[in-house]
C-alpha cells in the first residue's frame, strides 16, 4: 500500500470534567503518515499540547491491538470511525487523505456520563454484568474440559456472541441510547451454554432490570448497534434476549 | 417478578409494541379485504352488504372495542416510548450519525405513527362517526333483500370526490407503508423470533404485506376519485 504524509485537522470535544459544560477546539495536525493507527495520530497532537504547556485530550485506550474494548471514540458521525468491524486503536490514517477534517466525540449517552475529554464512564455495564453476566461454579478439583457435551452450531453462536468487548458502541450508535445489543450479547453467551442454564431466568430479568436502572432506552431494532460493533455482534441476538426475558419473565413468580 | 415490573420493563414496553402492532396489522387486512368489495362492479352491492355485516354483528361490534383498546395501547405507548428514548440522550452529536447503520423509516416511527394519527382523526370523522353516530346527508339508507343498511358506497364515493381528500389518503398510505415495513419485522423480533430461516421469512413477507397494504388502500381513494368504480 503506498504511503503518503497528510496534514489535517482535527476538531476535538474538549471537556474539563464531568461538570465541564464543554465544547469543541479545532487543532491542525501536520505530517501524519498513512500508517500511523488513529490514536497515535493523537499521541502525536498530545506531545505537542504537552511541549505548549498545555493539557493534552484525554482519551480512553489499552490494549490497542482491537480486543480490550477500551477506546470509544465517536469519529465523523460513527463511532469508532468509517471502517467497517472495526475499533478505533485499530483505524489507520490510510483512512482519511490530506486535508481532511476530522470531528471527534466522546459517546453521548445520559448513561455514559464525560469525565473528562473523550473519556466516559462506562462502569454502567460492569454494574450490568455483576447483576447477572456469570455462571456459578463448585470449587474443587478442575472438572474435565470435555465432560459437557456442547453442540458444535451452539458453541459457534456463543462465541460469536462472547466476542463482544464491551466498548459501548452500540449504545453510541442508538438513537435510543439503548445497551440491548451488549445486554443481548452477553444473556446469549451464557444461555446458549449448558453452563449457563442454571441461572438462564434470573440472569435474563435481573441484566435487563440493571439495564433499565442505568438509564438506557428501549431497543426499537434500527440496527444501528449491529452495523458500528466492531465485533460484529448480529441483533438476532436481541431477538434471543427477547425471547429469554419474556418466558422467564412469564413463569417468574 | 410482577406484571407491572414486566409491562414497565423495556422489553416490556416494546412487548406491547409488537403484540398492539400485530393485532392491528391482522385487523388491516380485514379493513383491506372488506373495502376491495368496492371493485366487485356492483354498484356497491357487495360492499355495502359487508359493511352491514360488520356493523351489525355482535362479534364484530365487541372486537371493536378490542381494536379500539389495541389502537390507542399502541398510540400511548408509542408516544411514551418515543418521548423516553429521546430523553436518554441529553447531549446530542455535532455530527449526526444518519443512515450510516439504519434505515431513516425505522428511526422515523414516532413521526409516522403521528402522521397516521392525524390521519386516522381525518378518516374517522369521514366514515366511522357519520356512520356510528352523526349520519350525514350522503349516507343514505338502501334495502337490499329485504335488509335495510346504509349506504356506506354512496359516502365513499362522495368524500373522494375532494382532490384534497384523495391527497391526504395516499399520503397516509405511504407513511403506513413505511410504518408497516419496519415494523411487521421488528414486532417479530420483539416477540422473540431469532431462527434465520424465520427471519428471512417474516422479513420478505412483511416487505409483500406493507406494499400490497399499502397500495391497496391508497388505490381506493384513486378509484373512486378517477371513476373507476
Amino acid at each position: 500500500m503506498e504511503h503518503y504524509m497528510m496534514n489535517l485537522t482535527l476538531k476535538v470535544w474538549r471537556q474539563k470534567n464531568a461538570n465541564d459544560r464543554g465544547g469543541f477546539e479545532s487543532y491542525p495536525v501536520k505530517n501524519i503518515s498513512s500508517e500511523m493507527s488513529f490514536l497515535e495520530m493523537i499521541d502525536v497532537l498530545n506531545e505537542e499540547l504537552i511541549r505548549d504547556g498545555k493539557d493534552p485530550i484525554a482519551f480512553d485506550h489499552d490494549c490497542r491491538e482491537g480486543i480490550c474494548g477500551a477506546c470509544s471514540m465517536y469519529i465523523n458521525g460513527r463511532p469508532h470511525g468509517p471502517w467497517e468491524q472495526n475499533t478505533t486503536c485499530q483505524l489507520h490514517m490510510r483512512a482519511y487523505k490530506d486535508g481532511d477534517t476530522i470531528t471527534i466525540e466522546p459517546w453521548r449517552a445520559n448513561a455514559f456520563p464525560v469525565i473528562k475529554d473523550l473519556v466516559v464512564d462506562r462502569s454502567a455495564f460492569d454494574r450490568i454484568i455483576q447483576a447477572g453476566g456469570y455462571i456459578s461454579v463448585n470449587t474443587g478439583n478442575a472438572v474435565d474440559a470435555n465432560v459437557m457435551p456442547v453442540e458444535k452450531d451452539k458453541a459457534d453462536a456463543a462465541f460469536a456472541a462472547a466476542a463482544c468487548i464491551g466498548c459501548g458502541a452500540c449504545v453510541a450508535a442508538c438513537k435510543n441510547s439503548s445497551a440491548l445489543l451488549f445486554v443481548s450479547a452477553k444473556v446469549s453467551h451464557l444461555a446458549l451454554l449448558p453452563q449457563g442454564s442454571p441461572e438462564r431466568k434470573s440472569r435474563a430479568l435481573n441484566m435487563v432490570a440493571q439495564m433499565d436502572k442505568e438509564g438506557f432506552g428501549a431497543c426499537t431494532n434500527t440496527g444501528a448497534c449491529e452495523a458500528v460493533c466492531p465485533k460484529g455482534i448480529s441483533i438476532t441476538n436481541i431477538a434471543r434476549l427477547n425471547a429469554e426475558f419474556s418466558l422467564a419473565a412469564l413463569v417468574s413468580q | 417478578m410482577k406484571w407491572s415490573e414486566m409491562f414497565t420493563s423495556s422489553i416490556g414496553k416494546k412487548l406491547v409494541m409488537a403484540l398492539t402492532g400485530l393485532f392491528l396489522i391482522i385487523f388491516l387486512i380485514v379493513h383491506a379485504g372488506i373495502n376491495a368489495c368496492i371493485w366487485a362492479n356492483d354498484g356497491g352491492e357487495m360492499f355495502n352488504k359487508a359493511a352491514h355485516f360488520m356493523g351489525s354483528t355482535v362479534v364484530i361490534r365487541i372486537a371493536e372495542i378490542g381494536l379500539f383498546l389495541g389502537i390507542f395501547l399502541h398510540i400511548i405507548q408509542g408516544f411514551m416510548l418515543e418521548f423516553q428514548n429521546r430523553s436518554k440522550r441529553k447531549q446530542g452529536y455535532a455530527v449526526p450519525m444518519g443512515n450510516k447503520g439504519s434505515k431513516w423509516y425505522s428511526r422515523s416511527m414516532g413521526l409516522l405513527g403521528t402522521i397516521l394519527l392525524l390521519f386516522f382523526i381525518l378518516h374517522w370523522w369521514h366514515f366511522w362517526v357519520p356512520a356510528r353516530f352523526i349520519g350525514h346527508e350522503e349516507l343514505t339508507e338502501l334495502e337490499i333483500n329485504g335488509v335495510h343498511m346504509h349506504n356506506m358506497y354512496n359516502l365513499m364515493q362522495y368524500t373522494f370526490q375532494e382532490l384534497w381528500v384523495v391527497i391526504a389518503y395516499v399520503f397516509a398510505c405511504f407513511s403506513l407503508c413505511w410504518h408497516l415495513i419496519h415494523g411487521f419485522q421488528s414486532a417479530f423480533r420483539t416477540v422473540g423470533v431469532s431462527n434465520s430461516k424465520y427471519v428471512n421469512l417474516v422479513q420478505n413477507v412483511g416487505i409483500g404485506y406493507s406494499i400490497i397494504i399499502s397500495l391497496a388502500f391508497a388505490m381506493m381513494p384513486v378509484s373512486m376519485y378517477l371513476g373507476w368504480v
